[in-house]
């Protein structure tokens, strides 16, 4: 308890959460607007021409509101990263040893923290997404999906996404101690090399069953939806993993990387 | 008063760092109730050495414990052992308030405690200014405001005087001493043997990782150089060397280890010399001190 209530102290301490979360809530909700606006007033257009992507009314809502994770995983990664790397870096691995010298328990309490944060930052998201996006895709003479208890499942398996986001952020911290190269880590991955990888893998059945266990793959089968996953790439035949599924797999790469940071760089000698 | 006192044993406690030995087989205690100052250049180990006894750096072999007791075995570590350590430990955008909570809610420390230690260092009037701002002086108060969180029985200080001026090294003196008189067991490391030197009861000194002296400063003291000269500078060195003390005849007088001034004065009374100069040299602790580490640059 002493642990988990020392590192909630830390990360409320200093800015970084906060301007993170303007950034994030900034950000999905231009997105999910945008999308919103876009899809919600095109949509008549769409369905006349048959060369166009067809989005079915149905599933317009659940691409809105999942802009949350679909363009807002990264936040919680960082922050999650960032408050590990960042003991390496100001050396506070020192004072927080001391006070704690059995580290498992500071990083288990770390990660607790953190995923909290993260399902924090999910709620936000989804404020920002469903806040803008819903009034939006009503204006345009859509449904918004709110009086569908489907619609609340995705909100809140979304939560749980962010929440285990921020879980792989802290291990991924752990095994990559060095701030800027586990940032440039993070942001090569997410915003380049996975996305071709994806696109890359739904050519084939083969590649597509082994790139729906890709990290970023498995969220968007968590939450049940995406802006990635019904643009139109799909030209396999291969099914996206179950939520539970997804779930599991996002679980599984935050407990890889963590168990590797915690066998390697946590047990280093602190000089 | 501390009630029973808390003993530092160090017991052929061994670093190695590839083919260096950064600490080699360090044997000593560090007694209640005394400024113990642990002295030797930069690089001779002493961080090192806290840290092993501290479990931020496992050893090579021996062992670093608090009445037996190893570091990571202590149920309370920050109510037993206040610890600072180099001045940078601090996230430079907490304030100096926060950086204590943190470290205080580890601990299961009441926020009473930072306000109080924030008070003792003299940092109230700062203390909600992030870290970052902070002057050298400033972040080593903050250090032993952290240090003394949990009103430890026993201080491990890592350079504390490092950046103080004048006036903040005599104040730290001051709250070292007391420190110790209230049977508090006190272990300051320096590599400037004459910044600590008015308030150490008892010194180990080390160099290259070994330990070469461990005593009291009077121990120390007793093979100090002593400077005399006298129209018959060669016969006055003749003499002082049949006595079997070191000496080096100079332009400036004969210069004597392993001698006191008052044997040098009889033993040129008896041997009929007069001399012009019997002095003890004021800088041979610091001298005794730099050849004793090697007479490495201190």
């Amino acid at each position: 308890m002493r642990a988990i209530a020392s590192e909630a102290r830390k990360l409320l301490s200093v800015r970084l959460w906060w301007i993170l979360l303007i950034i994030l809530v900034a950000y999905v909700g231009f997105t999910a607007a945008l999308l919103a606006g876009l899809f919600g007033a095109l949509g008549d257009q769409l369905a006349s021409s048959p060369g166009a992507p067809q989005l079915p009314v149905e599933t317009l809502p659940p691409i809105v509101y999942s802009t949350a994770t679909a363009v807002g995983y990264v936040f919680p990664l960082i922050l999650g990263a960032l408050a590990v790397t960042s003991e390496f870096r100001y050396q506070t691995l020192t004072p927080t040893f001391l006070a704690q010298p059995r580290r498992g328990v500071v990083l288990a309490a770390k990660g607790l923290v953190l995923a909290l944060a993260g399902a924090v930052f999910g709620i936000a998201g989804l404020a920002a997404s469903v806040g803008l996006g819903a009034p939006l895709l009503a204006l345009t003479g859509n449904a918004t999906g709110l009086d569908d208890p489907d619609t609340w499942l995705l909100l809140a398996r979304a939560v749980l996404a962010m929440a285990l986001w921020a879980l792989i952020g802290v291990g991924l911290g752990t095994l990559i101690p060095n701030q800027v190269g586990s940032i440039v880590v993070v942001l090569a991955f997410t915003q380049f090399v996975e996305p071709i990888l994806r696109f890359g893998a739904s050519i084939w059945d083969w590649t597509a069953e082994v790139g729906k266990f890709l990290p970023g793959a498995a969220s968007d089968a968590l939450v049940g939806s995406s802006i990635f996953t019904s643009s139109g790439t799909g030209t396999t035949a291969v099914q996206s993993l179950e939520w539970w599924q997804g779930g599991l797999v996002l679980l599984g790469y935050g407990a890889i990387v963590t168990v590797a940071g915690l066998a390697t760089t946590w047990r280093r000698d602190v000089t | 008063m501390v009630s029973g006192g808390t003993t530092i044993e160090f017991r052929g406690i061994t670093k190695t760092f590839g083919a260096v030995r950064a600490v080699d087989d360090l044997t000593f205690s560090v007694q209640p109730g005394q400024v113990t100052g642990f002295l030797g250049p930069n690089g001779a180990g002493k961080t090192t050495t806290l840290r092993m006894l501290l479990g931020l750096v496992r050893p090579t072999s021996g062992s670093a414990t608090f009445g037996g007791v190893a570091y990571a075995q202590l149920p309370d570590p920050l109510r037993t052992v206040g610890t600072a350590l180099e001045a940078s430990s601090f996230h430079p955008g907490r304030s100096a308030r926060n950086h204590l909570r943190v470290y205080a809610a580890a601990a299961g420390l009441p926020s009473s405690r930072v306000e109080f230690v924030l008070g003792v260092v003299g940092l109230l009037p700062y203390a909600d200014r992030r870290v970052g701002g902070y002057s050298l002086g400033m972040r080593q108060r903050l250090g032993l405001a952290s240090a003394l969180l949990g009103d430890p029985a026993v201080l491990v200080l890592d350079e504390p005087t490092n950046g103080l001026d004048p006036e903040g090294i005599r104040w730290m003196r001051g709250f070292l001493r007391d420190r110790a008189a209230e049977g508090r067991t006190v272990l300051v490391s320096s590599h400037v043997l004459s910044e600590v030197q008015q308030s150490v009861d008892r010194v180990v000194i080390i160099s290259r990782g070994r330990a070469v002296y461990e005593g009291d400063l009077d121990g120390l003291e007793a093979s100090a150089t002593v400077r005399a000269d006298s129209a018959e500078r060669a016969r006055l060195a003749s003499a002082i060397a049949l006595t079997g003390a070191a000496v080096t005849t100079t332009d400036a007088g004969v210069i004597a280890t392993g001698i006191t001034t008052e044997e040098v004065g009889r033993l040129a009374l008896d041997a009929g010399i007069a001399l012009t100069l019997l002095t003890e040299e004021r800088a041979g602790l610091e001298d005794v001190f730099l050849e004793l580490v090697g007479g490495e640059a201190a």
